[in-house]
């Protein structure tokens, strides 16, 4: 039962992480791809009706992680208690530009909303990275199951770290690159003409980058976390879930010479699916490792909460899914195709 | 008090109270503009449409501030009370992810089409949209609130091993006798702010002299609204939660009541001002008796005060129970009276010229937000010193690891970043007041002439 719902919330994380991923990604090329007022309108109205939905599932990942494993959540989320405020302030930051921004037009309001929402954007993949990094390394929890983290220290990956050190940064960077790329595959399918040309341009070239990081983060973590090669060594096919990333990043620049649109975007869905599973299946069955003592880290065992209330909410869990699966289908067909500005917003 | 709970406590009343400042308008919102898309349905008149139409993006506004504002309170359960959450969370994960799973994608996937979605729907199917955001939105109060009913009042648990609480009955969790009445008597109350603002704006136009059809509208809406639940707000529910106190939490019930003395024939305080130090009540103006009638159903059924429970079971702000106990009835007795009047000159159709009234009607606007956020604050002050009644105390939840210094820093960064929110929020909402729900011509001439005069 603890198996099965490890595997929900990682699920449920990177659904999270493809879906909110784009329209960050959106976030991180803005100035890039929109150079004018209406442009930049534009790449909001793609992502208008369903960022907020994207976002929901990170409510829900957190709701059902709390749920499941109620000693993890309570510590992570007070040991990572200055970078979460940090990304809650980026979050509504972001959240209010987008929805605002198009309520005035005057030469100060939009520009300052679209600094904002650029700016919090790319804040963001970069602390999600760090944040994901900070979960592979591992913390120095205390025999109560509990830590707390400064933002940084001496930037080395043992002993008294910090949330920023050399590998988690590097992850951040990485994710930056990543949702960038992402942004830019989701813009390439919703966008026309010359938008649509630099959104191609803008993800050809973070695609060298995406490359180049995945293999020096790859070869970081075998350094940084030991587990992960015991668990490819114990479970080899677990092999199945790097594979799954490296076909969908070589199918990404193959579809997009094809001239594909909707392709090579799914294609980056399938590879960041692949390399949060990667990670996933890396550290289980740590869900929080420890970077002092290995016997201290929160397994999927001593973080959980007892099998009823599992039980039970397998119950409720799968038919909710399914309607939220439906909604999803729903609306992103319904605002299926190119955005266009001349539909009358609100 | 220890000053690192203080600010924990703070930390999180401050953010819940902000939060709720917009759901609760959104709520009440939510049930005003599936009344008007319905009324629009059922007499084919576009009018209705139009003035839904400016109340969907009121509802918007509220609606993006409501989500920015509610996703720091589900993290603050993990980042400030983890103590808590980990003692707690075989249970309450249960209600907080449901209200994930079933309410929120609801209503962040049927916001756009409530936005974006009137010219590509038919009538109906916007209708429909209207109707399950609206369903959303309760949902999501009746998830959150059966947290906090459990939290106020805890059944379908069980200790484990490590002294954690797990989840032994689902169902008694979610059919808890305190959250029935809760329930009711939350989502009414946002019903309350939802008709009060309506008929606010409506009155505004009317004084004003623009958009006056609407502002008719609107003004018939809300009072009507209004005054159904405001009259809800006291009978049946708000004397059930009464009862429920006094049967539950006695001890609150003495702090809202400031009854410091167990007496027979306990006397129902009007005003007051409580002196905890030397335990008695000043000024006191009281109606005699009337508290053991409310509470036992008897005129000389004894009533236990502060002087019966131990010095550790008492709230710790007693003052703050009692003043906003008394604040939320006493602007709820003011609500039906002024929600009756409305109604009654409505139905002598003279309530759209009765101007000095009008005036009435449009200052009413913050009163019920007053009257909410003093409703919860009765109820979580009310509660102390459990976290979770009888079998949590507040100090035993907050984060271990997480200093005073850390706390302070993030409550600042919290007032100032909402500081701005709200300034958003009023200019945003007084510009679409101000545009009104005719569609403005081409935006350019947004700020020019007045287009016709007559
Ligand atoms: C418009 C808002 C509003 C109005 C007019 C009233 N209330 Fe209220 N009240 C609330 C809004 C509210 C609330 C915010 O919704 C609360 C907080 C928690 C809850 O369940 O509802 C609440 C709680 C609450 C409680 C529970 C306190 C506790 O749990 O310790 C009682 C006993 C009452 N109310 C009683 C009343 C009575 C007798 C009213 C007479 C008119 C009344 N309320 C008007
Ligand atoms: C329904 C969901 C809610 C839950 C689960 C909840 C939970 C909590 C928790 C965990 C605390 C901190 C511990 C404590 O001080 O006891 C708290 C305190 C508080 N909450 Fe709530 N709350 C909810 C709704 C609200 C709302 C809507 C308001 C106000 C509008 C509110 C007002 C307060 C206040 C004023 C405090 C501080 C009490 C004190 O420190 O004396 N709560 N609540
Ligand atoms: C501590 C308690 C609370 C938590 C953790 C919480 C959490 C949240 C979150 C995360 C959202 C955003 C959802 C989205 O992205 O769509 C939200 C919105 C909402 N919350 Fe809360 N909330 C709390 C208190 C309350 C209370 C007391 C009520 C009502 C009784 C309430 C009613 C709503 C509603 C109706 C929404 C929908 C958005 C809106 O209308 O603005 N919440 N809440």
């Amino acid at each position: 039962m603890e198996t099965i719902w490890f595997c929900l919330v990682a699920l449920m994380i990177a659904v999270y992480v493809v879906l909110d991923g784009f329209d960050i990604g959106t976030g991180i090329v803005y100035y890039l791809v929109g150079r004018t007022q209406s442009q930049r309108q534009k790449l909001l109205r793609s992502i208008g009706p369903v960022w907020d939905g994207n976002e929901v599932w990170l409510l829900a990942s957190g709701g059902v992680l709390y749920l499941a494993f109620p000693a993890l959540y309570a510590s992570s989320f007070s040991g990572f208690y200055l970078p979460l405020m940090i990304v809650l302030w980026l979050l509504i930051l972001r959240g209010i530009s987008i929805e605002f921004r198009n309520h005035l037009e005057t030469p100060v309001w939009r520009p300052l909303f679209d600094f904002v929402f650029a700016g919090a954007s790319i804040l963001l993949a970069i602390f999600f990275g760090a944040a994901l990094g900070n979960v592979v390394r591992g913390v120095p929890l205390d025999e109560t199951g509990y830590f707390f983290l400064p933002l940084w220290t001496h930037f080395t990956t043992t002993g008294e770290v910090g949330i920023l050190d050399w590998y988690t940064v590097l992850v951040g960077v990485f994710a930056f690159l990543v949702l960038a790329q992402h942004g830019a595959l989701w813009l390439v399918y919703k966008t026309e003409d010359i938008l649509q040309e630099r959104a191609r341009r803008a993800a050809s070239l973070a695609w060298y980058g995406v490359a180049g990081m995945t293999l020096i983060v790859t070869g970081a973590t075998f350094r940084v976390q030991p587990q992960v090669q015991a668990n490819l060594s114990a479970y080899p096919w677990g092999y199945v879930f790097p594979a799954l990333a490296l076909g969908g990043l070589a199918a990404i620049p193959w579809f997009r010479s094809r001239g594909e649109e909707l392709k090579p975007f799914l294609a980056s869905c399938v590879y960041i699916a692949g390399m949060l599973t990667s990670a996933a299946f890396g550290v289980f069955p740590y869900v929080l490792p420890s970077n002092t003592d290995p016997v201290r880290g929160l397994t999927i065992w001593n973080a959980t909460t007892g099998s009823h209330g599992l039980t039970v909410a397998l119950a409720w869990w799968i038919p909710g899914m399914l309607l939220v699966a439906g909604y999803t289908i729903f609306i992103y067909r319904h605002f299926a195709g190119k955005v266009r500005l001349e539909e009358e917003g609100y | 008090m220890d000053s690192i709970l203080a600010l924990h406590r703070l930390h999180f009343a401050f953010t819940v109270t902000f939060h709720y400042v917009f759901v609760q308008m959104t709520m009440g919102l939510a049930l005003l503009i599936f009344v008007l898309k319905t009324m629009a349905l059922k007499t084919g008149n576009d009018h209705y449409n139009k003035a839904a139409r400016f109340w969907i993006k009121f509802f918007a506004i509220g609606f993006a501030l409501g989500v920015v504002t509610g996703i720091p309170m589900e993290f603050q359960f993990g980042t400030n009370w983890a103590k808590f959450s980990k003692a707690a969370g075989g249970v309450i994960g249960q209600t907080l992810a449901m209200e994930g799973v079933f309410s929120f994608f609801l209503e962040s996937t049927f916001l756009g089409l409530l936005l974006f979605g009137e010219k590509r729907l038919s009538p109906r199917a916007h209708w429909a949209v209207s109707l399950l955001m609206l369903i959303g939105t309760w949902l999501s109060a009746f998830f959150i609130v059966a947290t906090n009913a459990w939290m106020q009042h805890p059944v379908g648990y069980k200790v484990a091993a490590n002294g954690d609480l797990v989840l032994e009955s689902f169902w008694a969790l979610l059919l808890n006798p305190w959250l029935g009445w809760m329930y009711a008597h939350t989502v009414i109350g946002t019903v309350v702010t939802g008709g009060f603002l309506m008929a606010s704006v409506g009155a505004f136009y009317l004084l004003n002299r623009k958009f006056e059809e609407y502002g008719r509208t609107y003004l018939r809406v809300g009072v009507i609204a209004g005054a159904v639940a405001s009259v809800l707000m006291l009978f049946p529910t708000g004397d059930r939660q009464g009862y429920n106190v006094a049967h539950h939490q006695p001890v609150t019930l003495a702090a809202m009541e400031g009854l410091f003395e167990t007496q027979e024939g306990a006397p129902l305080v009007i005003l007051g001002q409580p002196d905890p130090e030397k335990r008695k009540l000043d000024n006191p103006a009281m109606i005699p008796r009337l508290l053991s009638f409310l509470t036992y159903k008897r005129w000389e059924a004894e009533v236990k005060g502060l002087d019966a429970f131990p010095k550790e079971d008492l709230p710790d702000n007693i003052p703050l129970v009692f003043y906003s106990y008394h604040i939320m009835v006493g602007l709820g007795t003011i609500f039906i009276a002024v929600s009756l009047v409305s109604v009654l000159l409505l139905w002598k159709k003279r309530l759209y010229t009765a101007r000095a009234w009008l005036w009435v009607v449009m200052l009413a606007l913050p009163f019920p937000f007053i009257a909410n956020t003093a409703g919860w604050t009765t109820a979580e002050v009310g509660r102390q010193p459990w976290l979770i009644y009888g079998l949590m105390r507040t100090v035993d939840g907050p984060s271990a690891h997480v200093s005073s210094g850390n706390t302070m820093f993030t409550l600042i960064g919290f007032m100032g970043m909402y500081a701005l929110l709200g300034i958003l929020f009023l200019f945003l909402t007084a510009r679409e007041i101000e545009h009104g729900p005719e569609p403005v011509a081409p935006k350019t001439a947004i700020r020019g002439p007045e287009p016709v005069r007559l």
